[in-house]
């Protein structure tokens, strides 16, 4: 039965054929499946199939409903998009891992259980670390280290978290759920833990930088979203989650500020977006859940965009510092345009797809005349622009003149951005065929008068302020410290100086000992010397030993008996 | 002069100029719109005479100055981990 297979399967698949597939055979996979994926999840009816019985409880592996639809959708085509701007990546591994990678991103939406989500979201956290891992730098190995660290404790949470869940309701389904009791609580904090949520927020903008150019495109869309999806689904309405949403806006927009490197700019800026959902998911309407779901689906295409042509430069130069880059335009014409063209959207300028979906979330907090959450939204709609939207083209396209003058990338790097940069456009000016895929229906009119010109005033405003002030953000050499400082830093300080500590106490303990023992040693030969018949050294005949093994055992078969006979 | 002729049209001192004239206007422009909309504000405050202009100009502003004091506290040389 169609019903009963589970679409993300055929990445899974997929993956597993990549490198034993010749090289003439490769792109027609790596394009084709993730059209045929699409196609399997158009032709989806709703409702559970792919039931597997696992001791009491079901495994549901296929349960299909307008909101797995749509993220099942983005999904396949980002791991198209993707495809077709890898072709040239040579590393198989990486090919391999953002397969397997993207299949349980589509297993996890298509979950219908709270186990079969848990083992799809473990082999993603396996996956997207070994995708950071190809690179093979020294790096590139620590960092994924550190990556998968943060998410195996975010897996153990919720794995203890879905037991306790299961204990209580005796139902291992996955609905929504309130998080009231410890096990709900560490579900949550799971979840949010893969959204990149405080406090340990800092995993995102350490790891996908250090991916390839292209695994980047891949890691940006599916970890933070498939998050999304699962609060989504899990927790609508969650209060706390305005909270934590509006604190990583602001996170993101002023790390993004403060930062030198390109691709992490871009990072901080997924934190800085998914703070947008997480805050829509909380304030939990029908229009703020639409709002999050649509921003979900167009957030993938404008930040894979971004990091495209962001890949592109780094990919054609090598370099990723601004400090580095800049008047790139004039070499890289498309690249700049199709950058400017995601920049654009994530600061959802009119006539982009970021103008038809954020907005659906402010709307919602002033529908529930909630102000301080719509002016936080409100600065912070400013705030993507001045971090993302003008910061990153201008640092990396325009600024100085780097002297540097590469060519675009290669032609299936172009098509790929040419295609994200046309359906960021497209999604703008036709947004009716979004709405129409989000789970509730939209009444809500994105081009109105008044709301065009107030945000192209509220942006326009922001940009006068970047350049207004463009002296205060001069790039340098720097990093900045975040939450990873006491894992990277503290621990393994305070953890070696008390250890170092524990070892001097250690050698003393073991010193004073073995004197002692010297003392009680050389005590007992002094004793044994002065007579013939001294405690160490009279000679015991081997039979008498065996005599006492004979008796042992003995008495242990008399008391087994006794045992025996007790029962 | 003839350093002028090398640079491409865009990063020449004439053209950005013109680009700052013509974003001044468009900025000037977009403030007076206001008088020509119907306000219907949620709140109140947003119904204002030009407050997403200056909303967004002030709050990005004050995120700008905000990171410039995170960051004396926090920035570090960017070989910082690898020592």
């Amino acid at each position: 039965m169609m019903s009963d297979f589970p679409p993300g399967l055929v990445l899974v698949i997929g993956a597993f054929l990549l490198p034993i597939v010749s090289q003439n055979v490769r792109p027609i996979l790596i394009l084709g499946l993730p059209l045929v994926t699409l196609g399997l999840i158009w032709n989806l009816p709703d409702g559970a199939g792919g039931i597997v019985p696992m001791f009491d409880y079901q495994l549901v592996f296929v349960q299909g409903d307008t909101l797995s639809r749509l993220f099942g959708t983005v999904f396949a085509i980002m791991t198209f998009a993707g495809g077709l701007y890898a072709l040239n990546q040579k590393r198989v591994l990486e090919l391999f891992s953002v397969f397997l990678y993207a299949g349980c991103a589509i297993g996890v939406v298509y979950s219908g259980d709270l186990v079969t989500l848990f083992i799809f979201w473990e082999i993603m956290a396996l996956a997207s670390a070994t995708v950071v891992l190809s690179v093979g730098s020294k790096v590139a190995y620590q960092v994924s280290v550190r990556y998968l660290l943060v998410h195996i404790f975010g897996g153990g949470l919720l794995l203890v978290g879905i037991l306790l869940q299961i204990l209580d309701t005796g139902s291992s389904s996955f609905t929504a759920m309130e998080p009231n009791t410890l096990g709900t609580i560490l579900i949550l904090a799971g979840f949010l833990i893969n959204a990149a949520a405080p406090p340990l927020s800092a995993w995102l903008a350490d790891a996908y930088p250090e991916a390839s150019y292209s695994g980047t495109v891949f890691l940006s869309a599916f970890t933070t979203k498939t998050a999304v999806f699962v609060l989504l689904r899990g927790f609508p309405g969650a209060e706390i989650l305005i909270f934590i949403g509006l604190f990583m806006i602001f996170y993101g927009i002023i790390y993004a500020l403060l930062e030198n490197d390109m691709r992490r700019i871009l990072a901080y800026s997924i934190v800085n977006q998914v703070g947008f959902m997480v805050t829509g998911i909380g304030i939990g309407t029908e229009m703020a859940l639409n709002g999050v779901a649509a921003h979900a689906f167009t957030h993938i295409i404008y930040k894979a965009l971004l990091l495209m042509s962001a890949g592109s430069v780094l990919y054609m130069t090598g370099k990723r510092k601004c400090t580095d880059l800049g008047g790139l335009f004039q070499s890289m014409p498309l690249t700049a345009i199709c950058g400017i063209v995601g920049a654009l959207s994530i600061s959802s300028f009119p006539l982009t797809s970021g103008f038809i979906s954020k907005s659906m979330i402010g709307q919602a907090a002033a529908d529930e005349s909630m102000m301080a959450v719509w002016l936080c939204l409100l600065a912070a709609s400013a705030g993507v622009f001045l971090h993302a939207g003008i910061k990153f083209p201008w640092f990396v396209f325009f600024q100085k003149d780097s002297g540097l003058r590469p060519s675009d990338p290669p032609w299936n790097m172009k098509l790929a951005m040419v295609f994200f940069s046309a359906l960021c456009i497209g999604l703008g000016i036709w947004p009716e065929y979004l709405y129409a895929m989000l789970p509730y229906p939209v009444a809500y009119e994105p081009y109105t008068v008044a709301h065009v010109v107030n945000m192209l005033q509220l942006l326009l405003f922001s940009g006068f302020a970047f350049f207004l002030m463009l002296g205060w953000m001069r790039r340098t050499l720097t990093i900045t410290l975040d939450f990873d400082w006491f894992y990277r830093r503290a621990f393994p300080k305070i953890i070696g100086t008390l250890l170092g500590a524990i070892w001097q106490i250690d050698t003393a303990i073991r010193r004073t000992f073995l004197t002692r023992l010297d003392v009680c040693r050389n005590y007992l030969i002094r004793v044994s010397e002065g007579e013939e018949d001294g405690i160490l050294s009279r000679v015991r005949p081997a039979s008498s030993m065996v005599l006492w093994v004979a008796v042992f055992l003995a008495a242990y078969l008399l008391l087994s008996f006794v045992g025996d006979f007790q029962n | 002069m003839s350093n002028h002729e090398h640079k491409h049209w865009l990063v020449r001192p004439n053209t950005i100029r013109l680009l700052w004239r013509y974003g001044i206007t468009i900025l000037v422009i977009l403030v007076f719109a206001d008088f020509f909309m119907e306000p219907h504000p949620y709140f109140g405050i947003d119904g204002s005479f030009g407050f997403f202009s200056w909303f967004g100009l002030v709050t990005c502003m004050a995120m700008v100055v905000f990171a410039k004091g995170l960051g004396v506290v926090l920035k570090r040389k960017d070989t910082y981990y690898d020592e």
